[in-house]
């Protein structure tokens, strides 16, 4: 006869809407009473780049030999009202990301990398360190809502100014520096007390809305006798009508950020549900330049997510003229490996991973500042874990990989300018992607939406 | 754009008129031609854009009449002074030098003002002293809602009255009002003054040429409650 009480079963059923990171984030939630937050970037799957493929050359286009032809990278920026537009090697350029968050050695890396294939690096909240401006030949200067270290001088020595509206990671959002990252030199250059935490404002102080953004733009302008371009940086949100104010406001480049860019510290919240992906926000954002009739005349640079070569070949297929790359960077300078190398040794960092509660693959800890890799600190211990020489050599590496990947896909599309890549080379592996990049679905003519 | 070649050795003050010189060649001789010493005087600015922004000498600029957003923008040296009303954001992001508004001032007036002097004879409209990171703002009259929102550093002596949320989320900046504020914004609190206070304030006031008594001001600082990120404070301040 059956037993009335059942045996435990061994089928072991998972929740889907209960998975193991929502009890685990319920549980957390329930002890601490607090949100979480860290850096980096959305951890969720998104539609992205990896989505579409190029269709190459076939009987019905030529390609170019791969590693023979010319195939020019050239790009300018800046060339609507500025009187000195960006001239780069590369249209891979390299994303805002403040002092403070990395360290001083860092941000000069990174500078001397971007000289060193002829591309721009930019500052972030916090101001500009003379040592960045001295390593990098080209350097766009941020204007942000703290105005953290913002200065009529820097604005002078830099090459073009970004106005920051928004982030891709937390369009709406301010910026969050914990106080452990607060070393004098950071405070000081910030105008706050050393440990205390840094909110940075959501909100330009002194203007609100298109119309003033148009007077702040003019102010730039004439501060810098019209002379230096003028970016509008947005975090992807509503870019159809985002873009078309900026331009109307009278930025020589905008700047889109999708969900997938980075941050050094915000809430998970934010960072995982604001903001649309970059896949979607390119589409919109050309499609204003298109409607307004200024796609050759306002330079549309991408970022939040961008990777690869193919990542980059894809976005400008897609109408961008540029992409910029933050994660990336980091990634490149050793974040999240488990060694770091000293005097040409590589040393385990799986130690301090660990303390951290991470592992090297997982850790998004930049807001604590005790980066194992030596990146995203101001500790005067961790901080030599990143070399400036093995940093710079690395992070050029990356660069030049990216930008042969890059010439390799135009060149297997038959273009001689990788700005000549476009949507016409591209098809979508999903629906979704197709509907967001408004592309067909590979081995259909169908567009969703269409 | 054709330059201006004014000849600078004449004693009596360089002088343009906004109605026959563009706002552009008048910026540019400020920037390219103003030597330490010198006094510009610009007639008609009409509300002007922009206009003295960027000055990096100290010299002297009169405007006469009122200008509109960013006069004297990012000042750094320059003795700027507006003879009428001034538009959003006078002296935003100063660094050093002296802004005088005879009249009254829009919103962000000194928004991020990093040193310098500004001293607005009549009131301020919303937002004044917000972001200020180190100058020192003298109000004769009255101010609007939300005046040193996040104040890092410096002072805004106010001799009227403050709208709402006065201070919010003040740093290390110091505020003194000798009227009522409607209210204070979070972490702002009234303290007690001391002798440094009342020095301070027989200071400032004398360089804005007001008589006031600075024992009739009171002081208000940050409560520091908000310096760490903490859990357990209201979510909703
Ligand atoms: S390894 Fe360093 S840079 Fe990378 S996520 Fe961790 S703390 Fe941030």
């Amino acid at each position: 006869m059956p037993s009335l009480n059942p045996q435990p079963s061994t089928h072991l059923e998972a929740s889907a809407g209960y998975d193991h990171r929502i009890i685990s984030y319920i549980q957390n939630a329930a002890a601490h009473g607090l949100y979480e937050i860290r850096g980096l970037g959305a951890k969720r799957r998104l539609p992205h780049f990896d989505d579409l493929v190029f269709l190459g050359a076939s009987l019905t286009r030529y390609p170019l030999e791969g590693y023979r032809e010319k195939c020019t990278t050239k790009t300018l920026l800046g060339t609507r009202f500025a009187s000195k537009p960006i001239e780069l090697e590369t249209p891979i350029t390299i994303a805002g990301m403040s002092f403070g968050s990395l360290s001083a050695t860092v941000k000069e890396a990174i500078g001397r990398a971007a000289t060193e294939v002829g591309t721009s690096t930019t500052t972030g909240d916090g101001g500009m360190t003379p040592e960045e401006r001295a390593a990098s030949k080209t350097l766009v200067y941020q204007c942000l809502p703290s105005r953290y270290g913002f200065n009529p001088d820097d604005v002078r020595k830099a090459d073009a100014i970004e106005i920051v509206i928004g982030q891709g990671a937390k369009p709406g959002g301010g910026g969050m520096l914990l106080g452990q990252k607060i070393n004098p030199r950071v405070a000081e250059m910030r105008t706050l007390p050393a440990g205390v935490d840094q909110r940075s404002a959501c909100r330009h102080p002194d203007w609100t809305g298109p119309d003033d953004l148009t007077i702040k733009i003019q102010e730039l302008r004439e501060l810098t006798d019209w002379e230096k371009p003028i970016y509008v940086k947005v975090g992807a949100s509503r870019p159809y009508n985002d873009v078309k104010l900026a331009v109307q406001a009278g930025a020589d480049v905008i700047v889109v950020d999708g969900m997938q860019g980075g941050t050094a510290a915000t809430q998970s919240v934010f960072i995982e549900h604001v903001g649309i992906p970059t896949l979607a926000a390119i589409r919109q954002a050309v499609d204003a330049l298109m409607e307004m009739n200024v796609k050759d005349e306002v330079q549309l640079v991408v970022s939040g997510g961008v990777r690869t070569g193919a990542d980059v070949a894809k976005a400008l297929a897609l109408g961008a003229d540029a992409v910029s790359i933050g994660q990336g960077v980091l990634f490149a300078l050793g974040c999240n490996s488990s060694t770091y190398i000293q005097q040409g040794e590589a040393h385990s960092a799986e130690a301090d991973y660990a303390q951290l509660g991470t592992a090297p693959g997982y850790c998004h800890h930049c807001h604590t500042g005790l980066c194992p890799v030596g990146v995203t600190t101001q500790d005067p211990i961790l901080e030599q874990r990143l070399e400036s020489d093995v940093g710079t050599r690395r992070l050029k590496n990356y660069l030049q990989t990216l930008n042969m990947e890059l010439t390799t896909l135009a060149r297997a599309c038959g273009k001689q300018n990788v700005h000549h890549l476009e949507p016409e080379d591209l098809v979508a592996l999903t629906i979704e992607a197709a509907a967001m990049a408004r592309l067909p679905l590979a081995g259909t003519d169908w567009i969703p939406g269409t | 754009m054709e330059r201006l070649t004014l000849d600078a050795t004449v004693s009596k003050p360089l002088s343009f008129d906004l109605r026959q010189t563009s706002l552009r060649q008048v910026n540019q001789f400020l920037h390219r031609e103003l030597t330490a010493g010198q006094t510009v005087q610009i007639a008609h600015p009409d509300g002007a854009h922009s206009l003295a922004v960027g000055l990096t000498v100290p010299a002297e600029v009169n405007v006469e009449g009122h200008v509109g957003y960013y006069a004297a923008g990012m000042n750094q040296q320059a003795r700027v002074t507006i003879r009428g009303n001034a538009g959003p954001g006078v002296a935003e992001n100063m660094m050093s030098g002296r802004v005088h508004v005879t009249g009254f001032a829009s919103v962000s007036a000194g928004a991020s003002a990093h040193g310098g002097r500004l001293i607005i004879d009549g009131d301020a409209g919303l937002r004044c002293g917000i972001s200020l990171k180190g100058a020192d703002i003298v109000v004769g009259g009255s101010v609007g809602s939300f005046s040193a929102f996040m104040a890092q550093a410096g002072r805004l002596v106010i001799c009227g009255d403050a709208g709402d949320a006065l201070g919010d989320s003040l740093y290390e900046a110091v505020i003194y009002i000798r009227g009522e504020a409607k209210s204070l914004g979070a972490d702002a609190q009234f303290e007690e003054m001391r002798d440094r206070d009342y020095e301070a304030l027989h200071e400032l006031l004398s360089e804005a040429d007001l008589t006031h008594d600075p024992r009739s001001f009171r002081r208000i600082a940050s409560a520091k409650q908000l310096y760490h990120w903490n859990a357990n404070a209201q979510q909703d301040y």
